[in-house]
Order: C-alpha cells, then sequence, then structure tokens
C-alpha cells in the first residue's frame, strides 16, 4: 500500500526496511549472536552451531510454514497438531515396514503427503468453508491430534537408526542439517521466484481489491494452507531426527512459537507483508535466546520467565520500530 | 442479545423470513444444540440430563463462562481483539488465591482482592501495549502468556500450590441458594451485569462503536484508547475471578490449569454469536456456547470410545457447530 507513495523524499533505511522487513530481526539476531559468543565463547564454535541448527531446524521450519498463510491474512493454529501427526505416521510406518532405507525414504514421502492433506483440509476449512481462521484452525488442530492419538496413542517408539544417524550424520564431512538448510535455501529461492508468493501477498494486503483484479482468492488462499502443510511436514521430519521418537503431542507448544517467529521475522500479522526468510530469523532468535538465558547463568525455573519476558520485548520493539521507520 | 435486531423488523412483512431470522440467531442455535445434545446424552447413558448432571455441567460452564466475558469484552472491541493470556492468568490467580487462603476462610477477602489487581494488572499491560505502542492484540497477549508461564514456572518452584477456603469450595460446589451452587449465581449476576453494561450504558455503546468503526468512534469523540484498556483490563480480571473459583472447584491450585480455557473461551465466544471482528454480538450468547462446548464434551466423555476418537469426533463438531455461525461473505466482484 505505502509503496504507491513516493520514495524519494523519504529516508533510505525506510525504503530499505519496506522491501527488507526483516531488518529489525537481523540486528537482534546479530545482537544475540554477538552475546551468546560474550558470555560464552564455545556458542560460536562450529559444533555449538551445528548442535543450535538442529534443534532449532524444526522450529525454523514451521514458521516458514505459518508464513505462507499469514503472507495472506490467515494463521493456522493447527501447524503444531499436523507436526505431531506427520511425526507419529512417520514413526509407525518406518517401524512396521522395517528400518530399511528405501522404506525410511517412502516413510517420509507418507509423511508428506499427510501434511499436504492437513493443509488441504485447513485451506477447504478456511477458504471454501469461509470459517474464521483462528477458531476453524484450532478446531481441525483438535482433529489432528485425535487422528494422531489414534496413530500411537502413547509417545516412546523409536526412530529406526538408519533415520536419526542420518540427521545426527555428516555427509562429506558437512553436517546433514546443512545439507538440509542449503535444500531449504533452495526450494525458497524457488518459491520465491513463484507467482504464489506475489498472490498470497496480494490477497493479504486487500483480499476485494485482488478478487476484482481477477485473481481465485479462495484458491490462492488454499494453496498457502497447502503449503504450510508441506512445511509442517518437513518440521515433522526435523523433529523425528532430532527426537529419534514418535510422540503424538509433540508439536503441541510449538504453534505459537511459530506464529512468534514470524512477528519477529518482520511480517505483519494482518497479511500483505512477509517474508521467509523473516521468518527463519524470528525462529532463530527464539533459539538464541534460549540459550543467552542459559549461558548468562540464570538459575533454571528463572529460565522460563526470562525467556517469556525477552520474546515478549522482541515482539514489541520488533513490531514498534518496524512501523516508526516505515512511516 | 444481538444489536442488529433491525434487520429481523425490516424482513417483519415477510413473516417466513421472520422466523428464519429467528431461527438463525446464535443464540436459538446454541440452546437447540444444548437440549438435542442433553436429550442425546440421556439416549446414550440414562441419567445424563438429570437435574444434578446438569447443575454439575453448569458449574464447568460457568468457570469457561466468566473467562469468556473477559474474552467476548475484548473481541467486542475489534481491530483483531483477542487475549490470549487469559490462561496464564486464571492459572497465575488460582495459585495466589491459594496461598492466600491455605484453606481459612478469612482469607478469601484478601485473596480476591489480591487476584483480581493481579489480572487487572496484567490486562492493564496489555492494553497499554496495543493502545500505546499498537502491538497487535495477538501478538501482545501472546507474548504476556509466555511470561505468565515463566513467571508460573518461578512461583511454583518457591512456595506450595496452596488450599481453597472451605466457605469458598462450598460456594462452588454446594447449593446457596434455591438449590442452585453460588457459582452459577454468580455467573447469572454477571450476565445480567454484562447485558446491562453492554446494552444499557454508554460504555457499552462506546464498546459497539469503537467494535464496528475505529474512525468514526474516535471521530465522534469516544476516548477509544482508554475503552480499550478498560477492556483489556475487566478481561484479565474475568480470568482472575475465574482463577478464584477454578481454586474452589478442584480444591487446590495445580501447574498450568489455565491453559485449557485459552482457546475454548475463544470459540464459546464465536459459538455464542460474537465474530471475531467484533463490533456485533453480546454475552447472552457466549454464555449459551460455553454451556454448549461442555455439554458437547461431556457427551464425548460418557460414551465409551477411547481418547483418539473423542477428539476426532470434537474437533469435527466444532467445524460443523461453526458452519451455524458467522462465516465470512463470499467475494462478490
Amino acid at each position: 500500500m505505502t509503496s504507491l507513495s513516493p520514495t524519494a523524499d523519504r529516508n533510505p533505511f525506510a525504503a530499505a526496511l519496506e522491501r527488507l522487513p526483516f531488518l529489525p530481526a537481523l540486528l537482534i539476531l546479530v545482537v544475540l549472536v554477538v552475546l551468546n559468543g560474550w558470555f560464552e565463547p564455545n556458542s560460536l564454535s562450529y559444533r555449538a552451531i551445528t548442535g543450535l541448527v538442529s534443534t532449532y531446524l524444526a522450529l525454523m521450519m514451521l514458521a516458514i510454514a505459518q508464513t505462507y498463510v499469514v503472507m495472506a491474512g490467515d494463521i493456522d493454529l493447527s501447524v503444531g497438531a499436523t507436526l505431531s501427526l506427520v511425526n507419529v505416521v512417520v514413526i509407525v510406518l518406518m517401524e512396521r515396514w522395517g528400518g530399511g532405507g528405501g522404506m525410511v525414504l517412502l516413510a517420509c514421502f507418507v509423511g508428506i503427503l499427510t501434511g499436504l492433506a492437513c493443509g488441504l483440509i485447513n485451506g477447504l476449512v478456511v477458504a471454501a468453508l469461509r470459517l474464521q481462521a483462528i477458531v476453524a484452525t484450532f478446531a481441525t488442530s483438535i482433529f489432528f491430534t485425535g487422528v494422531a492419538l489414534y496413530v500411537l496413542p502413547v509417545a516412546g517408539t523409536p526412530a529406526p537408526a538408519a533415520f536419526w544417524r542420518t540427521y545426527g550424520g555428516r555427509i562429506l564431512e558437512i553436517p546433514f542439517v546443512f545439507w538440509v538448510v542449503a535444500a531449504l535455501a533452495l526450494l525458497l529461492v524457488l518459491l520465491v521466484r513463484t507467482r504464489l508468493t506475489l498472490q498470497l501477498l496480494a490477497v493479504g494486503d486487500d483480499a476485494q481489491g485482488a478478487f476484482q483484479s481477477g485473481l481465485p482468492v479462495a484458491a490462492i488462499r488454499i494453496k498457502g494452507y497447502v503449503l504450510c502443510g508441506l512445511f509442517a511436514a518437513l518440521a515433522a521430519l526435523c523433529i523425528t531426527g532430532d527426537t529419534a521418537s514418535g510422540d503424538p503431542l509433540v508439536g503441541g507448544k510449538m504453534t505459537l512459537y511459530s506464529v512468534a517467529a514470524v512477528v519477529l521475522g518482520g511480517s505483519a500479522l494482518s497479511g500483505g507483508k512477509g517474508t521467509v526468510v523473516g521468518s527463519l530469523v524470528g525462529a532463530l532468535i527464539i533459539g538464541l535466546i534460549n540459550s543467552l538465558v542459559f549461558f548468562v547463568g540464570t538459575p533454571s525455573e528463572w529460565q522460563n520467565l526470562v525467556q517469556g519476558l525477552a520474546i515478549l520485548i522482541a515482539l514489541m520493539a520488533g513490531v514498534f520500530v518496524g512501523r516508526r521507520v516505515g512511516q | 442479545m444481538s444489536i442488529d435486531t433491525s434487520a429481523a423488523g425490516v424482513s417483519g412483512n415477510r413473516s417466513g423470513s421472520a422466523v428464519i431470522e429467528f431461527v438463525r440467531k446464535p443464540l436459538v442455535v446454541a440452546l437447540v444444540l444444548i437440549v438435542a445434545l442433553l436429550a442425546l446424552g440421556e439416549a446414550l447413558s440414562p441419567g445424563f440430563a438429570s437435574l444434578q448432571q446438569i447443575l454439575r455441567l453448569s458449574i464447568v460452564a460457568a468457570l469457561l463462562g466468566i473467562v469468556a466475558a473477559g474474552q467476548n469484552l475484548v473481541i467486542l472491541g475489534g481491530r483483531e481483539g483477542i487475549d490470549l493470556s487469559v490462561g496464564g492468568v486464571v492459572s497465575l490467580s488460582a495459585i495466589i488465591a491459594g496461598n492466600l487462603m491455605m484453606g481459612q476462610n478469612g482469607g478469601i477477602l484478601p485473596a480476591v482482592l489480591v487476584c483480581l489487581a493481579t489480572g487487572a494488572l496484567f490486562g492493564l499491560a496489555n492494553g497499554l501495549g496495543v493502545t500505546l505502542l499498537r502491538i497487535p492484540p495477538l501478538v501482545m497477549t501472546l507474548g504476556m502468556l509466555g511470561v505468565l508461564q515463566g513467571l508460573l514456572v518461578v512461583i511454583r518452584q518457591g512456595i506450595p500450590s496452596g488450599r481453597a477456603a472451605p466457605a469458598l469450595s462450598q460456594f462452588v460446589s454446594q447449593p446457596f441458594l434455591l438449590g442452585l451452587p453460588g457459582i452459577i449465581w454468580l455467573w447469572l449476576a454477571i450476565g445480567l451485569l454484562m447485558a446491562f453494561l453492554l446494552k444499557r450504558t454508554v460504555f457499552g455503546y462506546r464498546v459497539y462503536a469503537i467494535g464496528s468503526n475505529e474512525q468514526a468512534a474516535y471521530m465522534a469523540g469516544v476516548p477509544v484508547r482508554t475503552i480499550r484498556v478498560a477492556l483489556f483490563m475487566l478481561s484479565g480480571m474475568f480470568a482472575a475471578l475465574a482463577g478464584i473459583c477454578l481454586l474452589g472447584y478442584s480444591g487446590s491450585s495445580f501447574a498450568n490449569v489455565g491453559e485449557t480455557y485459552m482457546l475454548p473461551s475463544i470459540i464459546a465466544v464465536v459459538l455464542g454469536g460474537t465474530p471475531l471482528a467484533g463490533g456485533r454480538g453480546g454475552y447472552t450468547g457466549t454464555m449459551a456456547g460455553a454451556m454448549l462446548l461442555v455439554v458437547l464434551q461431556s457427551i464425548l466423555t460418557t460414551i465409551n470410545i477411547d481418547e483418539s476418537g473423542r477428539q476426532m469426533i470434537f474437533g469435527a463438531t466444532l467445524l460443523v457447530l461453526m458452519l451455524f455461525y458467522g462465516r465470512a461473505k463470499a467475494m462478490r466482484g
């Protein structure tokens, strides 16, 4: 909307911020990296960073998932439940089919299909049936959790060694998770080049206007949810690699973190403004806040409170600065 | 209940559509569904709809309904109003009240005062963040929820979970007047108060005004910010009150009891006919919505299926129920 106003008379930082809304988040990220290095020099070692990435890769994926619906002005409170469902489906299938390499891949493929199906259901419910996204995806999250509990009633079934050894291992001396990050970056670059990202942003900015200029608004929103399901499934594969076991409730707590990561990344929940890079940065901010709170020696019972306060302040600062400079 | 009764009046000349208007009213839908579910429950397991059982369900519904009162106010105020921090306030209030009472009736008054003040304080913080810093309510209250959850961990480390005063437990679960427990009377009083507040006071009109068109309300001289802060404070206070009642219901507070109230309180509001966009609706419907949710959940626990099936049916039923309420308008060119 503001892009229509002349940019010549505004300061260059504001113009940069408009094109790259995740700049404040990047700044916070750099500060956090420096602070982490200050309090615990080892936290910047290759090994520690590998550990950080493999722990928070799932949240990064889930934040990306959330971004695609937020772009269109929607929200998905079922990403955590979708993640849990895919996690147990993959675990159970790998156990049933034996832990062989081909079977593991096939199980992962079925897991991704499950995620896509969850996304499609959400999309149909929100965009085709026109229910309110917050409450409708909460309802589907209850449903998905039910299905997950049906697939695996109690947490515990272990993943086959082939799976978690790969996730925690190395290929050509480079940790597997970095290969995943590289593949993810490539996938995101490809997605940015598609028309879909622009269409999602157009719908989020002004759904009525997008409709009147001939965009199939409902279909675009459904595609956003399907993409969200895809990345939630990928997040589930990461969680499965990290925890090496199945848990029908593993993703429950992650939903709200994914929303926080998206907002930290400079996306507007009202839609029309958002970048997946920002959400990646947002997820890393949450990870680094958690590790920083640990490194400065906060007593264990105080850690959650300090984390909560730090995330609240980062959220407020991000929204506040983003708007002040953007004006 | 619903402020747009004028629509029914306009179409009154065609009696058929007036009937349809009436039947489509969220309150009517919710009440019919409650009765139908009670009948279904009675058929599935005799005794489900006994007076005793309905009273028990009403107590559970009252707890949810009190939280939903605050949620309803915040949502009515519009601008994507929502309060995700209510669950945290409920838990915090329950543990504070338990420790101030320690099983003594003399502790009730200080507990109520301290808890309401705490709830108001967190509501004030939410409200200031939303108005002064213009943080979207969902983001602000989500962050506040994280703070509250952290605070609960700290508090639980140092102090015991506390015990409800006998008089409070009695108030919540024993007959108080005309055979009804005190909490039901409290809930009904809140219902009357909310109806009066929203439909008969300047404050109420202003809430609807800022909810339906904030800009116009501001131009007309409505103190938009003050009202919005007040709504968040009321939401915190209702959540705190529910926390005290919850303590009375369960006897002692335990970890994150309130968390289960966060999203259900929003669902109760939506099932009661208040759209999340705000500016329309009211609390009477929300009360029915809370009762509907509780009856539905209760029916699922009586039928003999395992947890997974229950959750699947619950989620699917919620989706079907939502089809009755506030669907967005189809796009027209």
